[in-house]
């Protein structure tokens, strides 16, 4: 290889399969090196969590790689420019999909495709199940994860509303917080540069259901609601539609409190501010389309 | 006529190299020596350019030259041309502003092309890419066309004050004026018909290769025309003389009208090849694909429609803003001109009509025909009027466009068209059983039943295809004559090559072709090879667009073939010793007509070339050529009848049933018209419903400059098409044939907007119809 390609920093013998995982990433690496879409970067596969971190901070400008869905895209617009990418998805501690009793635990590198077609979790909580379906395309959910959604916290992504519904815990190499705590704002979380998400993990509800309008387009939620009816109480979160990326509808959980019935949600209307507005959605639509996004998820959740 | 002749369902010939990746585009080219091609490109909307400095660009690794606006004017470059005159009513010629294929002081639009970078690779021309250095300054810029004409607006061409390219009219104002004032009823309209991103499925790409040997150029391009390419970049850009310059157009994956135009990467990447020593390759990503193709549509309409107390059309008076964007593209001007206001009387007596046309500079990609290119336009005007005059006047859309229908033939409107065949009738009353009009009601209540508004919506279009007489166009401004030719070879042993001007990039025409040549001759498909895309092999042709392919490109192949059909026969009479009008060419031989003395087709064919025994004087050989120029366009027309669900809680709008019916003149292979209405129809529901260019009005940033923000209709979108023909077959040309291609685009989206603003109840409503512009319409009803 030629210098001004890219460089791979992995042992031959491992190109194989590197062809293949790029294959669904881009082209193929042999297109990769012809067009470069990108700028030059090295690719490292992690096979633990702490070398993932030291691969990181020995990198210049490292990040973190999962299903490079929103990553890969990113850099090949050139808006991003990693000097290193550190792939996690090989790391046994980030997979699988644990469901015992009432306690669900997800690995960070479990795919969309995964979570959808888990058996167990159908059982448990199928409103999660769904969520995941309905995530971008086949090619989408086969290669994207829920660690890297809720890392990228897009204000329009569909985990963190269920996440948040679910009151579900965020486990990383460093703590577990609370996705109270780890949704900050618009792409914004918790996690400090080099903290790698490990696991979700949340307790099966009585009942939870999602509504989720596409955005035309894009097919992300241009509004999402996640409903869920706990031991503890009702909670309803909403995505695609807040300024600050994904929030707790009062107004709903408290309607739903009384009855966890879609009637209880008629006449609930949803104040416009702090809302986005954007070319496909205006804030008094999105208001909307969060009251009736609540009572579809609420019909879904009691079947 | 064999089962694989004129009217047979043939499979697509081409879709075995289609569908199994075989196909070979711009991008499978491959030459020794070949570099890559990335264009810098503006990222501001209006800026002067200060300087470009390519230093550090060039000592970047690989890069082979860095080239830019300034050593393309020095090399002697033109400037890009537009092909179509147009007057201004007060007789001055159009307003145009220079275009250069590399900017120099000057960008007008985000993503206008300003330098070039030739590199080893296509990633070290990126990275030189960026550290190609220009000092921009920003200034003002103007997106709406309505805007960029009020005062105080940006200017953007000095040679177009207040960014007006031409004020143009068509028809008789007075005329229409008086009728309006005399009328029952007029029913007034704005409508804004909107901007697309044509998205053909292969992004545009060239390959540029000067041979310093033979001082040659050779370029392979995604382009609808090669000969037009060739010669407009000849006659006006001095890139090479055309016997010095050989234009490739390879498959092409999808036009739509977008592949029509010389673009500005075409030129350079020949100019850069000579220049740099190494042929060069270009090929758009998807984000270039949306900046800079030619769009489409971008109207701003008010429409007065008036009736007699009959509830007759008396007269129709239309105001056209059109947006062109920051430059005048091949054939902008004619789009909402020639292609737009000469269809506006549409299936209707219209006594009287005027159209004024204003085309406008903003800062945004250049604007020029797109599927249906004017008649959607006209279309989507004339049909949303007379829908809602039919709810304004309590009378029913189908009976008030029945009442007023054209039905004598040939017919002159008021604005230049001469119809020359149709019964809109026999389309409308098809389509209305097809559909189950009566049964709506009941279709409607059911509907409510499950909570949804269903809506039932009409459109009855006309269009003009086979573009067009040369002559005619030639005295309304056209600067190329819009016949067509055909090469027909017989082969020594009786296979046939038929070379053709016209150029297939999804339409068939290997097929279709081949079974107009099958039908004559009674060989087998698979004996007759369609040859095309290269000026090299090809005689000059003008290319395939306004569906003129079947009505001008096949017309010139029959013409060809009774020139061979002819020379055979003489053969063959000589040969079976027989009178030459008692031979009969059919099922693969020639025969004396009465009699079991007959000749296969292949002796036919080999005793031409052997010569040992021909007429006497006859050259040997068996190979015609003609050229065909349409007398007359030709003008399919039909029927289209939409049913939607809108979901009243989010505005969201399902396609429930859509029925088509088109008369398209006689058919040559109804599966290839099905699937061009289907694809029409997808693009022209995906204009109604979905698809919204949108320019931040005050960056100038196009804002949906990728499929997360613009939205391509999908399969889900559609329902499952129900497609019929009638058929009035065009007396025009041999075939009867009148074109399908653009009907789809053209008829769909009135249909779809006349059917959601009845199952909504409000008039007020613009494409794209997204699920909140429809939530909103509603809420204005409350
Ligand atoms: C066409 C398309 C449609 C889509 N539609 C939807 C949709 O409908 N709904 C939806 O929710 N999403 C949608 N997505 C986004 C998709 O779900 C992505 O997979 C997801 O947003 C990112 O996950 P990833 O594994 O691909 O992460 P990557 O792209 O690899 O990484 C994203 C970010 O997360 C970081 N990261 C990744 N894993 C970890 C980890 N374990 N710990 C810490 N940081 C980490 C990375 O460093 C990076 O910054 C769509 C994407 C595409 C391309």
């Amino acid at each position: 290889m030629s210098s001004g390609e890219l460089e791979i920093g992995v042992e031959p013998t491992e190109s194989f399969l590197l062809t293949t995982h790029y294959s669904l990433l881009t082209t193929s690496l042999i297109d990769l090196e012809e067009e470069n879409p990108m700028h030059q970067t090295t690719y490292h596969r992690a096979s633990s969590v702490s070398e993932a971190v030291k691969l990181l901070n020995d990198a210049d400008d490292g990040k973190y790689v999962a299903g490079g869905q929103t990553l890969i895209p990113t850099m090949k617009q050139r808006l991003a420019a990693p000097s290193d990418l550190v792939d996690l998805r090989h790391i046994a501690d980030l997979k699988g999909i644990e469901v015992s009793g009432d306690k669900v635990k997800i690995g960070a590198a479990a795919t969309h495709a995964e979570v959808a077609e888990n058996a167990a979790l159908a059982k448990a909580c199928p409103a999660f199940c769904h969520l995941a379906a309905h995530i971008g395309d086949p090619h989408v959910r086969h290669m994207g994860t829920v660690g890297g959604s809720i890392a990228n916290n897009d204000p329009a992504a569909d985990y963190p509303a269920a996440l948040l519904a679910l009151a579900a815990t965020v486990h990383t190499n460093k703590r577990e917080i609370s996705a109270d705590d780890f949704f900050v704002d618009l792409f914004e979380t918790a996690l400090e540069d080099d903290e790698i998400i490990t696991a979700v993990s949340l307790t099966v509800p009585e009942k939870a259901g999602y509504g989720k309008f596409p955005n035309p387009a894009s097919r992300y939620a241009l509004t999402g609601v996640f409903v869920a009816r706990r031991a503890d109480g009702v909670r309803a979160a909403v995505t695609g539609a807040g300024e600050n990326g994904v929030f707790r509808a009062e107004a709903i959980e408290k309607a739903l409190s009384s009855s966890f019935d879609a009637s209880a949600l008629d006449g609930v209307t949803i104040p416009a501010d702090g809302l986005m507005t954007d070319i496909h959605a205006s804030a008094e639509y999105r208001a909307n389309l969060i009251a009736v996004m609540a009572k579809r998820a609420v019909q879904a959740a009691n079947g | 006529m064999g089962i694989e002749g004129i009217g047979a369902r043939v499979a697509r010939k081409e879709d075995k190299r289609f569908l199994t990746g075989l196909g070979r585009y711009v991008d499978d080219m491959v030459v020794p020596g070949m570099k890559h091609a990335i264009f810098v490109r503006s990222p501001h909307a209006h800026a002067a350019i200060r300087s470009v400095d390519t230093k550090a660009a060039k000592a970047m690794p690989g890069v082979i030259g860095v080239l830019t606006g300034a050593e393309l004017k020095n090399d002697g470059i033109g400037n890009l041309i537009c092909g179509w005159m147009i007057h201004s009513k007060d007789g001055t010629p159009m307003k145009m502003g220079a275009y250069s294929a590399l900017a120099t002081d000057r960008v007008r639009y985000v993503g206008e092309a300003v330098a070039v970078v030739v590199a080893e690779t296509r990633g070290q021309a990126r990275d030189a890419a960026e550290a190609v250095e220009i000092d921009y300054e920003e200034m003002p810029a103007v997106t709406d066309a309505v805007e960029a004409l009020e005062k105080g607006a940006p200017q953007l061409h000095p040679e177009a004050e207040n960014n007006l390219i031409y004020d143009w009219e068509i028809g008789d104002a007075s005329a229409v004026d008086q009728a309006l004032d005399g009328a029952a009823h007029v029913t007034r309209m704005k409508l804004v018909n909107n901007r697309l991103v044509p998205n053909a499925m292969e992004p545009r790409a060239a390959l540029g290769h000067y041979d310093m040997a033979e001082d040659h150029f050779t370029l392979w391009t995604t382009s609808q025309n090669p000969h037009v390419a060739r010669l407009v970049m000849s006659a006006f850009y001095n890139v090479a003389p055309e016997n010095k310059l050989r234009v490739i157009a390879p498959d092409v994956g999808g036009g739509f009208g977008s592949k029509i135009y010389v673009y500005p990467e075409e030129i350079v990447c020949l100019w850069a090849s000579k220049k740099t020593g190494v042929p060069v390759k270009w090929v758009a990503d998807r984000t270039e694909s949306f900046l800079t193709d030619a769009h489409g549509r971008d109207h701003h309409t008010e429409v007065s429609l008036g009736f007699d107390a009959d509830n007759r059309m008396v007269a129709l008076k239309v105001d056209t803003i059109a947006n062109f964007g920051g430059y005048m593209s091949l054939f902008s001007s004619c789009v909402p001109t020639y292609l737009y206001a000469t269809l506006l009387s549409g299936q209707y007596a219209i006594p009287a009509i005027h159209c004024n046309v204003r085309a406008v500079y903003t800062n945004t990609a250049p604007v020029d025909a797109y599927r249906g290119a004017g008649r959607p336009e006209a279309t989507y005007l004339l049909e949303r009027t007379v829908e809602t005059a039919a709810r304004e006047l309590g009378v029913s859309p189908a009976e008030l466009r029945r009442k007023n229908f054209i039905r004598e033939f040939p017919y002159q409107t008021p604005v230049i068209m001469n119809y020359d065949a149709g019964d809109y009738e026999a389309s409308l009353d098809a389509a209305m059983r097809e559909a189950d009009y009566a049964g709506f009601p009941a279709r409607r209540d059911e509907a409510k039943k499950r909570g949804k508004l269903r809506g039932i919506g009409m459109s009855c279009y006309i269009e003009a295809c086979g573009i067009a007489p040369s002559q005619a166009v030639g005295s309304l401004g056209a600067g190329v004559g819009l016949w067509e030719s055909a090469e027909v070879r017989v082969n020594a042993a009786g296979t046939i090559e038929v070379l053709t001007g016209s150029h297939s990039h999804g339409q068939g025409h290997e097929t279709t072709f081949a079974q107009v040549v099958a039908s004559r001759f009674g060989v087998p498909l698979e004996q007759v090879s369609i040859v095309h895309g290269d000026t090299d092999k090809v005689q000059m042709g003008m290319g395939t667009y306004g569906s003129r392919s079947g009505a001008v490109g096949a017309s010139a192949i029959v013409k060809a073939l009774d020139k061979v059909e002819a020379k055979a026969k003489k053969i063959a009479a000589h040969l079976l010793e027989a009178d030459e009008s008692d031979i009969v060419i059919e099922n693969g031989e020639a025969k004396v007509a009465g009699t079991d003395r007959t000749l296969p087709w292949f002796q036919v064919a080999l005793a031409a070339y052997t010569a040992h025994n021909l007429p006497e004087g006859m050259e040997p050989g068996l190979k015609e050529g003609a050229f065909y120029d349409p007398t007359n366009f030709t003008f399919p027309a039909g029927c289209y009848i939409a049913e939607v669900e809108v979901d009243p809680e989010t505005g969201h709008t399902d396609v429930v049933q859509f029925v088509a019916s088109d008369d398209f003149g006689n058919i040559i292979n109804p599966l290839i018209v099905e699937g061009q209405v289907h694809g029409g129809l997808a693009q022209g529901i995906g204009q109604a419903l979905l698809e919204g260019c949108h320019y931040d009005p005050a960056s100038g940033q196009l804002v949906t400059a990728s499929y997360m923000d613009y939205t391509m209709p999908r399969a889900g979108d559609l329902p499952s098409f129900q497609v019929s023909t009638t058929n009035t077959p065009c007396p025009g040309n041999p075939l009867g044939v009148k074109g399908c291609g653009e009907a789809g685009a053209i008829g769909s989206p009135p249909a779809i907007i006349n059917a959601i603003t009845d199952a909504i109840g409000n008039n007020d409503l613009s494409m794209p119809a997204t699920p909140q512009k429809v939530w909103a319409a509603m809420r204005r009803n409350q």
